[in-house]
């Protein structure tokens, strides 16, 4: 306990009483305070209640619809599994719900003080300014948890209720068990909780810099935008890998086997590093603030420069260590990949199509399947995305000398996905359907998603 | 006279950039006083009262805090407690559930910590489950004191607390102020309404442009010998103004009175030469039915100095 007396005796006999240091509220305590004021918000409250329902019925109905959302990843398996759902769901938070939420949370846990006028009142309550970023910092990340929790346990629980727990169809064609897909589902949602920390602290940064402003709220919004933007343009696979927004797109190679695990854990560590840089920013540009000027309701354009620099210049460091680091240049999408790709995720399906139809069973080995791809006319050299991919998919069968071909059009996109659609023969590739001994089923050769992986080598 | 200070504040100055907010203030405040900060907007009161909080410190000066001089921000001691800016709630909580979560902070459970008897005490028990969204003006600045008085302060500073109070209100928080200093809480709040300040401080500092033009008991302040506007109702409004303007020391003041009352007359003069005028008038036979200050004693010597401070005079 800290007992000070004035020097000069001008305290009388009251004056001696103990002058104790006021206590300092533990973070903990911030921590619950700020949890508090987070939760009694109407807004955050709706948000909780929607990201723990709204993916159950949207999984449920789409579920049971006849059209299917194709165009997203795994949409075309919905019907055949409900891990599909939460998978669908996952593509759709990475491009539009999660950068939405962080805003609402994170571009608003500082702002709102300022909007308020609290600070003043907040700091004498606590005295701390260090355990007032800590505490809002960490109440912004329990909320966010919180939500992105909702949309996997309600998306996982709509799929399991609506379709069942069925194995779901890898990106390159091989069948996980449910217990396979389930455990690869969470793990992928727990990867793009990465790039949801990055974007949360860059909301942090737009909510201190940016006060008032309503940019600070739609900061994390507007950087995720940008850097999907950006994720579509044809970029060198060095300065695509270097966005922490690729880390929303390379979960998908954790459903290829083997994993394409060199994309997501770059994705994950760039994430986590504009996680780290973004918060500390915010914290050192927050420590600075002069909360006794009432004028103040951010930190000014000198502070968005301060808080911008570090960002750009992790961006381009992060450039360079990774084109040094993998050795990758140009888009990444080549010849021998594409085809490689194709004829794995075809094999693989085959085998289910041979299943559907009882015959035979055949291995991927007796199959041999190879494709051979090119891109748009022969003047144009086969690489690169585009949707001018024509491959032909050749493979053998047991005790048939004549070998079997197939044909595709690849749609190939700059962050290596793929959907190739099934040209013919109508009885192989070339229709939606197959009549199997118990009726028509979806054919899975007619159209289907594939992964180039971006930093693979050429030559396999 | 020995005195148990509360604050006492030597030559503080603090500038933000180039603007000097507070130039070379002093200030000493009793416990259990009431000490009223008062000024024109600008002159530096909040600031001052930030600092009294501890949310800064003075460039410049010393200021000691109930016998803990401060020397970096928020090390204000135990006891410190008050607003500047309007009090800070939460819209979204209520009020019982505002000073829940503030008596949390200290570690305290709202029993514990008093939340019901600090609403009664300010007249909100009855509102005391409604969001605060819905408040007034006055029922904020209530919470905002019910939220101080959570932490049984030894010194309280309150910016314009008083504003938007009701009569209730004022009541309410003139009462609390009144029993906490009889506790021996010393109480540092600012008013632009005079007539808060002489009904509840003893003493008053008056800053302009950053310092201090006057610090002292509100009597000293009162009894300046100033020149005042006097409202005069009688009779004979047409005779009771040539009587005045044949007066010694009395000026009519013809764009002071009100439009609707074309009867009243305003004079500027100094008290004896008041005095002569009633005289005057009820020898003339004349009723005098109404005399009084246009602004009160105190509000007139504000301006006086204020103004004066201002102009550079």
């Amino acid at each position: 306990m800290t007992v000070t007396v004035a020097e000069d005796g001008d305290l009388g006999a009251q004056g001696l009483e103990e002058a104790v240091a006021a206590p300092r509220v533990s973070v903990a305590r911030a921590y619950r305070f700020e949890l508090v004021k987070l939760v009694s918000q109407w807004r955050i409250r709706l948000l909780v209640l929607a990201c723990w329902i709204v993916p159950a019925l949207f999984v449920a109905a789409v579920s049971r619809q006849s059209t299917l959302p194709v165009d997203t990843l795994f949409g075309r398996w919905m019907h055949a599994t409900g891990w599909a759902g939460a998978l669908v769901m996952l593509g759709f938070a990475g491009t539009w719900a999660l950068p939405l939420l962080t805003s609402v949370v994170a571009g608003d846990v500082f702002a709102s003080e300022d909007r308020l006028g609290t600070w003043r009142h907040l700091l004498v309550a606590v005295r701390s300014p260090r355990r007032i970023f800590a505490a809002k910092a960490l109440a912004g990340l329990t909320v966010i948890l919180l939500l992105v929790a909702g949309l996997v346990a309600s998306s996982s629980a709509g799929g399991a209720v609506a379709v069942g727990d069925q194995p779901l169809v890898g990106l390159d064609g091989h069948l996980l068990t449910p217990a396979d897909a389930a455990g690869k589902v969470l793990l992928a949602w727990v990867c793009v909780l990465a790039p949801t920390l990055a974007l949360a602290a860059v909301g942090l940064l737009g909510s201190i810099t940016l006060g008032r402003s309503p940019m600070g709220l739609l900061l994390p919004a507007l950087v995720a935008l940008a850097m999907q933007l950006a994720q579509m343009m044809p970029l060198p696979v060095a300065v695509r890998l270097a966005l922490p927004s690729y880390a929303f797109i390379a979960w998908s190679g954790l459903f290829t086997s083997p994993a394409q695990l060199g994309p997501l854990l770059i994705g994950i560590g760039v994430s986590l590093l504009w996680a780290v840089t973004a918060t500390v920013s915010a914290y050192v540009l927050f420590m600075r603030r002069d909360f006794t000027d009432a004028a103040h309701d951010g930190s000014g354009r000198s502070a968005v420069t301060a808080g911008v620099l570090p960002l750009v210049g992790l961006a381009a460091v992060t450039v360079a260590v990774v084109a040094a680091a993998t050795g990758a240049t140009g888009s990444g999408i080549e010849q021998d990949k594409v085809q490689r790709s194709a004829a794995t995720a075809f094999a693989h399906l085959y085998r289910l199509q041979t299943r559907q139809l009882n015959r035979p069973a055949v291995t991927e080995a007796q199959l041999k399947v190879t494709a051979s791809c090119d891109k748009g006319s022969v003047k144009v050299a086969a690489e690169g995305p585009g949707n001018d991919w024509r491959c032909v998919v050749s493979w053998h069968l047991p005790g048939v000398d004549a070998v079997g071909t197939a044909v595709y059009q690849l749609d190939v996109t700059p962050d290596g996905r793929f959907m190739a659609d099934g040209d013919g023969p109508k009885e192989v590739n070339g229709y939606f359907l197959v009549r199997t001994p118990t009726g028509d089923a979806p054919n899975p050769l007619w159209q289907f998603d594939g992964n180039v992986d971006l930093l693979a080598t050429s030559k396999g | 006279m020995d005195r148990l200070l509360a604050v006492r504040a030597r030559g503080i100055t603090k500038c933000f950039g180039d603007v000097v907010a507070l130039d070379g203030v002093d200030l000493d405040v009793a416990r259990g006083q009431i000490h009223g900060l008062a000024g024109p907007n600008g002159a530096g009161k909040t600031t001052l009262l930030g600092l009294l909080l501890g949310l800064a410190v003075a460039d410049e000066g010393l200021l000691e805090i109930l016998g803990t001089q401060l020397r970096r921000a928020l090390a204000a001691p135990d006891g410190v407690a008050g607003f500047v800016d309007g009090p800070g709630l939460y819209p979204s909580l209520t009020a019982r559930q505002n000073l829940a979560a503030l008596a949390a902070l200290r570690g305290q459970g709202a029993r514990a910590a008093g939340v019901d008897d600090v609403l009664d005490q300010v007249g909100l028990t009855d509102v005391a489950d409604d969001p605060a969204r819905g408040y007034s003006l006055g029922m904020r600045q209530r919470l905002g004191l019910a939220a101080a008085l959570l932490t049984r302060p030894r010194l309280l500073v309150l910016d314009e607390p008083s504003n938007g109070l009701d009569p209730a209100g004022k009541r309410h928080v003139h009462g609390v102020l009144n029993r906490l200093a009889a506790n021996g809480t010393a109480v540092v709040l600012s008013s632009h309404r005079m007539d808060d300040l002489q009904a509840l401080c003893s003493e008053v500092t008056i800053l302009a442009t950053g310092r201090v033009v006057f610090s002292g008991p509100l009597g000293k302040l009162a009894a300046e010998n100033r020149e005042l506007d006097y409202r005069v109702l009688t009779s004979d409004p047409a005779a009771a103004r040539l009587l005045a303007l044949d007066s010694a020391g009395i000026r009519v003041v013809d764009d002071a009175a009100p439009r609707h009352d074309a009867d009243a007359l305003v004079v500027r003069a100094l008290v004896p030469a008041v005095d002569e005028l009633v005289v005057r008038l009820v020898r003339a036979g004349i009723a005098l039915r109404e005399l009084a200050p246009v602004v009160s004693p105190l509000e007139a010597a504000f301006l006086a100095l204020t103004e004066q401070k201002e102009t550079g005079g």
